[in-house]
């Protein structure tokens, strides 16, 4: 679907028709990301990181499949094949380093993406299935990300994969056998190596579908706005290209910059030390952490350092960690407003920020060793992210009076604009 | 075909043949498919060659009062302790309703055998290998072993004192083969 004035696809070049007649790829892409789609004229920056999302995924295809041309699943060799990208293979270590912090930058650019929507209520109606579709994108990422950390064999990845797949023993009656059922033994060894890899490189495959379908449901209705106000007509519109492709562009050669000081300067900076040890299942490493984009979700794990009703410690943590991230498939039914934007919701605007502070806070707790007082922090810190989804968001939804809002997009950004003009005169 | 007559009293019992053959059918498709799924499922248990490691002989004869020893068992660490006899007395002395899982030093160890303390070196919080094991390693607040991911700390006996590790040690199957070999497994 698309709005009525959207161009219309008119190939100028003879084969152009001829394969359009027979197979209307070309159309199909002209309408979804090309001159056929019509945008909201006011997207800011944040716009951006869908696109930038999409382009890490591609790197990171790119760069794992070369990977995998020169790496070897199997415990004996593995850690001492990525050392042989890493020294002999040529560009080797550019094209490791690239995958490795190409995973940093995807979740980076994801993160934001995610912030954008909840700040200016993206995954209200009629968007919701784009949303849910995001969710499920971000659980394969973790899943993916996760899998490929285990595969240079190093101590963090060695006991990553026993920590987590140790997640799954906390359930009772069937989680052990589960564990032994994921691992293919009693602890990770050549078996879950092996699964790890077609896993890890089968997600991405997957992934790339799950957001195929992502773009389509943002397809039927069209991309939302800084103002949260549905487009109304075709004013409120420009065309998909030459308009978002140029800033698009930009964000493009910020991200690229960005990735290039990483992968070239310091290329370890968010990686761990211990691993580059090769993993010895004997010595556990003095202090495990997971890699930064895991942090909040790790400190929601172990903040329960207590059983409570008839569920024990361990088990509460898991069960927090998933419902964290589970939440966020009923987060469209949870925020009762039905104002979009948080420029038009001065409560929301704050509890967004203090969010945002309490997944900072988490984050740092998920790196600090499990002490005092990061215990006790985590432990505010994940009531605090489960209170804002289940309590404060449900009520100051449902209490708030919103700003007063412009007709429509046009109306806002012309208001904007005469500011502007009347301020510099 | 059958008659208009006929095709109404068929419907007004409930069931058609047709009805019938379509459950069979597709039964029987569901049935295969299980067939199928089931070893694409199955492929994932552990192999016969990672089942086969299953059992180890250890020999224990070097092993002084007061020392440990980390060995493997199915490639999981397994910790063998010759405890001192105060160490045993610890162990003895906590009321067992001071356990989250209660169990004597004596139910965790062979008869005549109680100084000798068998048990996986897996912390059973995520799975780390808990410190205490080697010579001169934290033992946690209670002389066992402790569990540095998390915190977890474990007495004299291996069982969970402190910390989110909702259960003892494990205590593998094993049987003394002599006086000084162990046979696990
Ligand atoms: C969703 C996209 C992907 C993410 C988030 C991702 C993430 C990761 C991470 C975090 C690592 C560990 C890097 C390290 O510490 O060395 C890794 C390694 C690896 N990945 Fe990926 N990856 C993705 C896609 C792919 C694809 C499509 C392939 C193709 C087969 C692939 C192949 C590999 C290989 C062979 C390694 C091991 C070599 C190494 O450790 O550098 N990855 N991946
Ligand atoms: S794994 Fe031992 S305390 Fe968590």
């Amino acid at each position: 679907m698309s709005f009525p004035w959207a161009n219309q696809y008119q190939p100028k070049h003879p084969v152009m028709k001829w394969v359009d007649d027979r197979l209307p790829l070309p159309r199909f892409v002209y309408n979804a990301v090309g001159a056929g789609y019509p945008v909201p004229r006011n997207l800011n920056y944040f716009w951006n990181f869908g696109v930038l999302a999409g382009a890490a995924l591609a790197i990171q295809i790119v760069t794992g499949i070369v990977l995998a041309m020169h790496y070897a699943a199997n415990a004996g060799v593995a850690f001492n094949s990525v050392e042989h990208i890493m020294r002999d293979v040529n560009a080797g270590w550019f094209i490791r380093y690239a995958h490795m912090n190409g995973a940093s930058m995807f979740f980076i650019v994801v993160y934001l993406h995610i912030f954008r929507g909840l700040y200016y209520g993206s995954y209200k109606a009629p968007r919701e299935m784009v949303w849910l579709l995001g969710v499920v994108i971000f659980l394969l990422m973790m899943a993916t990300a996760f899998m490929g950390y285990v595969l240079p064999w190093g101590q963090m990845s060695f006991w990553g994969a026993q920590v987590i797949t140790g997640f799954f023993s906390a359930i009772p009656g069937v989680g052990e056998p589960m564990r032994q059922w994921l691992l293919g033994g009693f602890a990770p060894d050549n078996a879950a190596l092996n699964r790890f890899f077609s896993l890890h490189y089968l997600l991405p495959f997957v992934i790339l579908g799950v957001v195929i379908l992502h773009i389509w449901a943002l397809h039927i209705p069209g991309s939302s706005n800084p103002t949260g106000i549905e487009v109304k007509d075709e004013q409120d519109t420009v065309p998909f290209h030459p308009y978002y492709t140029a800033k698009d562009g930009v964000g493009l050669g910020v991200f690229l910059m960005i990735f290039a000081v990483l992968t070239f300067f310091t290329p370890n900076l968010l990686g761990h030390a211990d691993n580059y040890i090769q993993a010895n299942p004997l010595s556990t490493p003095a202090h495990i952490v997971p890699e930064w984009y895991f942090w909040p979700f790790y400190a929601i794990l172990r903040a329960f350092t207590f059983n409570f009703l008839w569920i024990d410690a361990k088990l509460w943590g898991v069960i927090a960690m998933f419902a964290a991230i589970a939440l966020l498939f009923f987060l469209p039914w949870l925020d009762g407003s039905p104002v979009k934007s948080s420029t038009y919701r001065p409560l929301n605007k704050i509890f967004f920020w203090i969010l945002l502070f309490d997944i900072g806070l988490l984050g740092v707790c998920g790196m600090m060793p499990a002490e005092q007082p990061w215990v006790i922090f985590s432990q505010i810190g994940a009531i605090y992210y489960f209170a804002h989804f289940l309590i404060i968001l449900p009520i100051i939804s449902r209490i708030e009076r919103p700003l007063p809002m412009p007709g429509s997009i046009t109306e806002a950004v012309l208001a904007k604009h005469a500011d502007k003009s009347s301020a510099t005169a | 075909m059958a008659s208009e007559s006929e095709l109404k009293a068929g419907v007004e019992d409930g069931v058609r043949r047709r009805d019938f053959i379509n459950i069979a059918a597709v039964s029987f498709a569901g049935v295969g498919a299980g067939a199928v799924v089931l070893p694409l499922i199955n492929q994932m248990n552990p192999s016969a060659d990672v089942l086969a490691l299953s059992s180890t002989e250890i020999d224990i004869s070097q092993i002084q009062t007061g020392q440990a020893i980390k060995t493997t068992w199915r490639k999981q660490p397994v910790f063998i302790r010759n405890l001192t006899s105060a160490e045993i007395d610890e162990a003895n002395k906590v009321p067992l309703s001071d356990l989250r899982q209660p169990q004597t030093l004596a139910e965790r160890t062979k008869p005549g055998k109680e100084n000798w303390l068998v048990t996986l070196g897996v912390c059973t919080h995520l799975g780390c290998v808990p410190l205490g094991a080697a010579e001169g390693e934290n033992r946690g607040d209670f002389g066992g072993y402790f569990c540095p991911c998390h915190g977890s700390h474990y007495d004299t006996a291996a069982r969970i004192r402190k910390g989110p590790a909702p259960t003892n040690l494990v205590v593998p199957p094993y049987e003394f083969s002599s006086d000084t070999v162990v046979m696990i497994g």
